[in-house]
């Protein structure tokens, strides 16, 4: 009776260490209890947090992160990465804004920033696929090269001279919505669209898994993966716009250092450096919980240099959690 | 008496018995070839003999004491030393720091002792007269002195056991004489060397005696002078054909696909046949002997240098898979894990991968399509899958029926298959054979390259040999021999048509 009860009692346990190793290997459940359990700390710890003014202010605050990531998922599902987004942002702002202090209409001079924003992407792209350059290296290059054109360009000042009806998209609300909000809200939901349920999607997928594979199979991987990194580009673009609007003026310094957030979010969302496995849904998780965490750390007035260290902490703490969980996979198999 | 007797040698692993009572000894100071068609055991026994697996049963007598090698290292320890297919070399490292590699002179100072360790590679490399610069390094040489380095760093661990694992494999012709002088030198100082060899011809130019394995099992030991390459073939082979094929009379149509004189001044010299609707032709051949880069050259995935292709009467050029796939042709690869399928995406997603933009509108792939397209194929092939099931969790057989099945889906007038049956169990060979013959007599033109002898005579129609790039035989059903095949696929030019 007794080996009996043991028996059972060892079986018991079995099927709740399965229950929770299935739910670790739900990826986005482990994030999204990450956020929650956040979330839940900051606003025992401050009752601000919760008021619906302050997770409008987190969802803006992520949104242009947000949108830019969705493309860094894109390029890291490829098994890439994309180290220039941050320039772009800066200088598809700079861009737009300087056509616009040239007269050229807003709606006009949006449309060029973004196909300025895209063109950058391409020439990543195309540079990364046609000469076989590594994308990390490209992408450092253009980096550098994107801020130094700013630079070249505005000799450092910013530049201020915006119509007022520019500054709709960074500040305006729809439905007591911000404008940003929106945009990546529609973004995220077409990011996801286009992953899941499109051809390409797939062929994203598939080029992450096994390059080799995917073009025995037919599929044409440099123009896949030129696209992803226009893609990218574009959306650096968008999001460069958006801050030149939230800030009413074109900023030299826009977007500084922004490949780290965006690398962070997708990272923190469960894509895989190694390519192949990665959601938008993910990466909006990612972002959501950097903004928390920067938030929480503004109201419980912790200084701006420890919130640094918390996300790169984050960060490394997310890509452990990936390789504790790929290792875990290879020694099931 | 001989300085080593390997006893009634068992070594079995789950379901396979790899060798089977091979009894095998070397006298002092002989080159003793070991040869045996792929899976005829080489290996494994060479493996048992160095320390890499310990043998279920039998026993190793070495310089007269009974012997256990619980490792590499004890094995080496005792002067057995064995030189592997794929050097084990530091490319940026010189010579001198390559040979001596985590046994460097010390200095008190806790430096490496470079002076010291010059002093040794020389003293080694005069001993045994070996050419070579100690200062250089690896990556500079060429692949025949960086052999020899492999050869310098076994002699200097005072090895009196030398194996050899196919040494010749990536080397040129003349290359090869530099190894056969090379051996020649070793044996005079008193080495005994145990030379693994698919390649015929060079046994005759190194070794004293030769031992033929087959199917785990020893076949004979002969001085070299009692044997010619007939008779070391047909110990080789006579394996018995069985009809485990499937294989029946179907009927084959006109011409489909010719190849004139392709070369890509690499792998492949002057190249040209043709393949029939309905005709399974077999590609047969040593591995190296540059079957897979015909096809893949034929695919436009490797560059050529000269040639035409033509598809029924039209030449042709084709520019990759994609275009490939325009003009009917599917390319199964043999190496489905690297280069057949994406291991973490599902059955599904692996086998409309090749037809994904022909079943979507605007982007958007057809899901009733898809859904149909893969459950017919897995109750036709017979797939141990759902069609959600991530391919990285299915057998070795029914991944490559995953593999098989989008190439199907294609609906391809042609189909290349490279080894499609290695790495499968029995029961999945037998379902493949199945459907080649069934597709072929759907009037697909089927091309199949295989290592498997018994396969290739089993399986087709007719077969062309392939060896070092050239065509080498050609054979219609009626003459197939399995003796005459090996022949051609060690050089001998035979057609029988």
């Amino acid at each position: 009776m007794e080996i009996n009860a043991k028996a059972e009692g060892g079986s018991k346990m079995k099927k709740e260490s399965n229950i929770l190793k299935r739910f670790l290997e739900i990826e986005e459940s482990t994030i999204l209890l990450a956020l929650l359990i956040l979330s839940g700390v900051i606003s025992i710890l401050t009752p601000k947090f919760l008021s619906s003014y302050n997770l409008l202010s987190i969802a803006r605050q992520m949104s242009l992160v947000a949108i830019v990531a969705v493309g860094q998922t894109l390029v890291i599902i490829t098994a890439g990465i994309d180290l220039s987004v941050g320039s772009i942002i800066g200088f598809t702002g700079i861009a737009t804004t300087m056509l616009m202090a040239a007269g050229i209409p807003v709606f006009i001079a949006i449309i060029l920033g973004l196909a300025v924003g895209a063109l950058l992407g391409y020439i990543n792209g195309t540079l990364i696929t046609k000469i076989d350059i590594p994308p990390f290296i490209v992408t450092l290059g253009m980096l550098s090269i994107a801020r130094g054109f700013i630079m070249v360009l505005t000799q450092g000042w910013p530049i201020s001279e915006v119509p007022d009806s520019f500054t709709f998209l960074g500040q305006g609300y729809i439905l007591g919505i911000p404008v940003p909000v929106i945009i990546m809200v529609a973004i995220m939901i077409l990011g996801h669209i286009f992953l899941n349920s499109t051809n390409l999607g797939r062929y994203i997928y598939a080029i992450g898994g096994n390059e080799e594979a995917a073009e025995l199979s037919g599929l044409n991987v440099k123009k896949i993966k030129t696209l992803v990194y226009t893609i990218t580009g574009f959306l650096a673009g968008v999001s460069g716009i958006i801050m030149a609007s939230r800030l009413s003026s074109g900023q030299p310094n826009a977007g500084d250092g922004w490949e780290l957030d965006t690398i962070a979010a997708v990272v923190i969302g469960g894509t895989s450096l190694m390519g192949g496995e990665g959601t938008i849904f993910g990466t909006f998780l990612g972002a959501a919980i950097m903004a928390v965490l920067r938030n929480g750390l503004v109201l419980l007035n912790v200084s701006v240099y420890w919130q640094t260290i918390a996300i790169g902490a984050i960060v490394i703490g997310a890509v452990a959690m990936d390789r504790i969980r790929q290792k875990r996979k290879l020694k099931a198999n | 008496m001989p300085i080593l007797e390997m006893k009634n040698i068992c070594k079995y692993f789950p379901g396979v018995k790899a060798l089977d009572g091979v009894s095998f000894d070397l006298q002092e100071g002989e080159v003793h070839g070991l040869i045996g068609e792929n899976g005829a055991g080489k290996s494994t026994l060479m493996k048992v003999l160095s320390g890499v697996y310990q043998p279920t049963k039998g026993d190793i007598i070495y310089q007269g004491e009974k012997v256990e090698f619980d490792g590499v290292l004890s094995a080496i320890e005792k002067g057995i030393c064995i030189i592997h297919q794929e050097f084990n070399l530091f490319d940026n490292l010189p010579v001198a720091e390559n040979i001596f590699i985590g046994r460097e002179p010390i200095k008190s100072s806790g430096l490496v002792d470079k002076v010291q360790l010059r002093v040794w590679t020389e003293e080694l490399l005069a001993k045994y007269n070996l050419n070579l610069d100690p200062d250089k390094k690896v990556k500079e040489l060429s692949v025949a002195y960086q052999q020899m380095v492999e050869i310098a760093k076994a002699l200097s661990y005072n090895s009196k056991v030398l194996i050899m694992d196919e040494p010749t494999d990536a080397l040129t012709k003349r290359e090869e004489k530099v190894l056969f002088n090379i051996i020649e030198m070793l044996k005079e100082s008193g080495l005994t060397i145990v030379y693994i060899s698919h390649r015929l011809e060079e046994l005759f130019e190194v070794c004293d005696r030769v031992t033929v394995l087959r199917d785990g099992q020893k076949i004979v030991t002969k001085d070299i002078e009692d044997l010619d390459k007939n008779s070391l073939v047909s110990y080789m082979v006579g394996r018995e054909l069985t009809d485990f094929y499937n294989w029946e009379e179907h009927p084959i149509g006109e011409e489909i696909l010719k190849v004139e004189n392709l070369s890509d001044n690499r792998h492949i010299n002057n190249v040209s046949f043709d393949l029939k609707k309905g005709e399974i032709l077999g590609f047969s051949g040593l591995v190296g002997a540059g079957r897979t880069e015909l096809m893949k050259s034929i695919l436009g995935v490797n560059s050529v240098v000269e040639g035409k292709v033509y598809l029924e009467g039209d030449e042709i050029k084709i520019s990759g898979i994609k275009d490939a796939i325009d003009h009917g042709i599917g390319y199964l690869s043999e190496d489905r894990k690297k280069e057949g399928l994406i291991l973490q995406m599902s059955t599904r997603e692996n086998t409309t991968l090749t037809i994904l933009d022909k079943i979507s509108q605007f982007l958007f792939p057809d899901k009733k399509k898809e859904y149909d397209i893969v459950d017919s194929f897995i109750e036709d092939l017979d797939i141990k899958t759902t069609s959600k099931q991530k391919v990285r969790n299915l057998s070795g057989g029914n991944q490559q029926k995953v593999a098989i099945a989008k190439w199907l889906a294609i609906k391809p007038k042609i189909l290349v298959l490279d080894e499609p049956t290695r790495g499968v169990d029995v029961g999945a060979k037998a379902k493949i054979y199945s459907l080649i013959v069934e597709l072929a007599k759907q009037g697909i033109g089927i091309i199949m390259i295989s290592s498997e002898l018994p396969e290739v005579i089993g399986m087709s129609d007719r077969i062309f040999v392939m060896y070092e790039g050239d065509i080498t035989g050609e054979f219609s059903r009626q003459n197939f021999n399995q003796e005459d095949i090996m022949l051609a696929a060690s050089g001998e030019k035979i057609r029988k048509v």
